[in-house]
């Protein structure tokens, strides 16, 4: 028998594959749209096990998501010209998946030594890091340094998009939502208690930094096979902070609120777009009102 | 003699220049309820946190079970069979009284990650586990019909007890109770009183109680260790300790 959590996993991929097949038809503009929402929920989803189920404070995301982005990138560039096209989709996701664990293995080189740190101290320190990132691509000569890196195929369409937007939410749904997985929310509520209680707080921390790395690594890669440019500008501080507000406004720790806080904050900018100039003031004010009246998340209703 | 279950032998901390505790000595068997009073200030947190590996002694040595606990972290400890509640109330607030238990239940039924993804058989065999022993322990303390509530929403007493459920489910051999009656009325002490002892017995295991209730550590502990000024003072059965001097000095000053 297929558990319920599985069956769901299966359903989203199917209806996924069943509107990719359409999506020749649609309007292109409209069609990149909806893969950028399919990217920013993997990127929200996996940093609020982070910041939302552990409640460790990282403002690093972009930093980690650039790492994936450039590793799939290079490594699909490096086979496009000697692989015939037929095979060129396994390339894709052995890419998704290098950028993946390249992402994984930077988040624990980080994680490690940093995570004992609290609060605003590992903000500061994640903070550190995604910038680091960034310099050091933007001095990198073999992949386009500051001019960007140019002429990746694209291979993101709209059911890579949401079959792996599907696998991030199973995946960190059934993590939090076991046994196993309440030690994320004890570490969260109070380390003390927790160790007290036989739960080990650096382990569970560096395993949520691990895996939530490892999506943003993949939502990197579905990110530079879909604009087909990369330049290091894109992951700056104010990417990570945008993830972190679709976190803190779909309710830290409520993986429903926080997809469809990713939904709306990436269709919100693009339909202000008739208003020029007034855009982000109106998204900015939108967000505080939101705060102001919503401070839990806008979407989070009773319990966990 | 066989090994006692819990040994102090000679620890110190200081902390800059105070010396929170200072070369003491205390040892628990199987099965004892021992009590560790004092007036504030005496280092009886200090010496639970030596206990369970908060702190590290600065010398003298804590053994448990024969095996020095050197280096240990407080979840390696809480494997080897030691648990605590907390003077201030510290249970998960943001989870049910259900996932309070359970967050500490797990430590025994070890299912990690690839489990918890696979959602196989061996998944739903543990959780399913989990769940039995929950119930029983909730149920044993009367808590199972709040199951679903949130942990800070109960009654303040029935808060003290689910923290004591908490840390029976580490399955402990020595359970250390930080203030367990404090802020509690004469029918909660009563109650709790019950409890302890219903604990020691039920579940075949020692009891360290830090109290500062006379009339109920001289109740219900078997042996008193004194400490003032981190230093031990007086250790005998309630009545050697209610009538030695020191001990009297200590509380009412000289």
């Amino acid at each position: 028998m297929i558990s319920g959590a599985k069956r769901f996993l299966l359903a989203a991929i199917l209806v996924a594959a069943a509107v990719s097949y359409f999506s020749a038809q649609f309007n292109r503009y409209y069609l990149g749209l909806a893969i950028d929402v399919g990217i920013n929920i993997i990127l929200a989803v996996s940093l609020n096990l982070i910041n939302g189920h552990t409640g460790l404070f990282s403002l690093g995301h972009a930093g980690f998501m650039a790492v994936g982005a450039y590793s799939a990138a290079s490594f699909t560039l490096a086979f496009s010209k000697s692989v015939p096209p037929a095979m060129m989709p396994l390339v894709f996701v052995a890419a998704l998946v290098l950028g993946g664990l390249a992402a994984a293995l930077a988040g624990l080189a980080v994680g490690v030594p940093t995570l004992r740190l609290r609060g605003d101290y590992l903000a500061i320190v994640t903070l550190g890091f995604g910038e680091i990132i960034r310099v050091i691509l933007q001095n990198m000569e073999c992949v386009g340094a500051a001019s960007g890196l140019k002429g990746i195929p694209e291979y993101t369409n709209l059911f890579w998009a949401f079959a792996l937007a599907a696998v991030t939410v199973f995946v960190i749904t059934c993590l939090v939502n076991s046994t196993y997985g309440r030690g994320f929310i004890a570490v969260q509520d109070d380390e003390v208690a927790a160790s007290a209680m036989g739960v080990n707080p650096t382990r569970y921390k560096v395993t949520a930094f691990v895996i939530g790395s490892f999506f943003a690594g993949i939502a990197g890669g579905l990110y530079a096979h879909h604009k087909q440019f990369l330049s290091p500008t894109g992951f700056d501080f104010m990417k990570s902070i945008d993830i972190v507000v679709m976190v803190i406004l779909g309710g830290m720790g409520r993986t429903a609120g926080v997809i469809i806080a990713a939904i709306l904050l990436t269709l919100l900018p693009e339909f202000l777009r008739g208003f020029a100039d007034y855009r982000m003031i109106i998204y900015s004010l939108l967000i505080i009102v939101l705060m102001i009246m919503r401070p839990q998340g806008l979407f989070s209703f009773g319990k966990k | 003699m066989s090994v006692p279950l819990l040994q102090l032998d000679h620890v110190t901390i200081r902390f800059g220049g105070l010396t929170a505790v200072s070369e003491v000595d205390l040892m628990i068997g199987g099965h004892e309820l021992v009590g560790l009073i004092g007036p504030n200030g005496a280092g009886k947190t200090t010496a639970f946190n030596l206990i369970t590996g908060v702190y590290q002694p600065v010398s003298g040595a804590v053994t448990l079970d024969g095996q020095p606990t050197k280096k240990l972290k407080p979840h390696q400890l809480a494997r080897r069979g030691v648990a605590r509640t907390f003077q201030n109330i510290r249970l998960f607030a943001s989870m049910t009284v259900f996932d309070n238990v359970r967050t500490a239940v797990q430590l025994h039924r070890p299912h990690g990650i690839r489990n918890a993804l696979w959602r196989g058989r061996g998944f739903r065999d543990g959780e399913a586990g989990v769940e039995k022993q929950v119930r029983e322990l909730l149920g044993i303390f009367s808590l199972e019909k709040h199951r679903g509530a949130a942990a800070k929403s109960l009654p303040y007493g029935d808060q003290r007890r689910l923290e004591i459920v908490r840390a029976l489910a580490t399955r402990p051999k020595l359970l250390l109770l930080d203030e367990p009656a404090a802020g509690m009325n004469a029918t909660e002490k009563a109650e709790l009183t019950k409890t302890i002892r219903f604990v020691k017995d039920k579940f075949q295991i020692s009891v360290l109680l830090v109290e500062h209730d006379m009339k109920l550590v001289m109740d219900i502990c078997e042996r008193i260790a004194v400490l003032d000024h981190g230093v031990k003072i007086a250790e005998g059965s309630p009545d050697e300790v209610r009538r030695n001097p020191k001990v009297i000095d200590a509380y009412l000053g000289n």
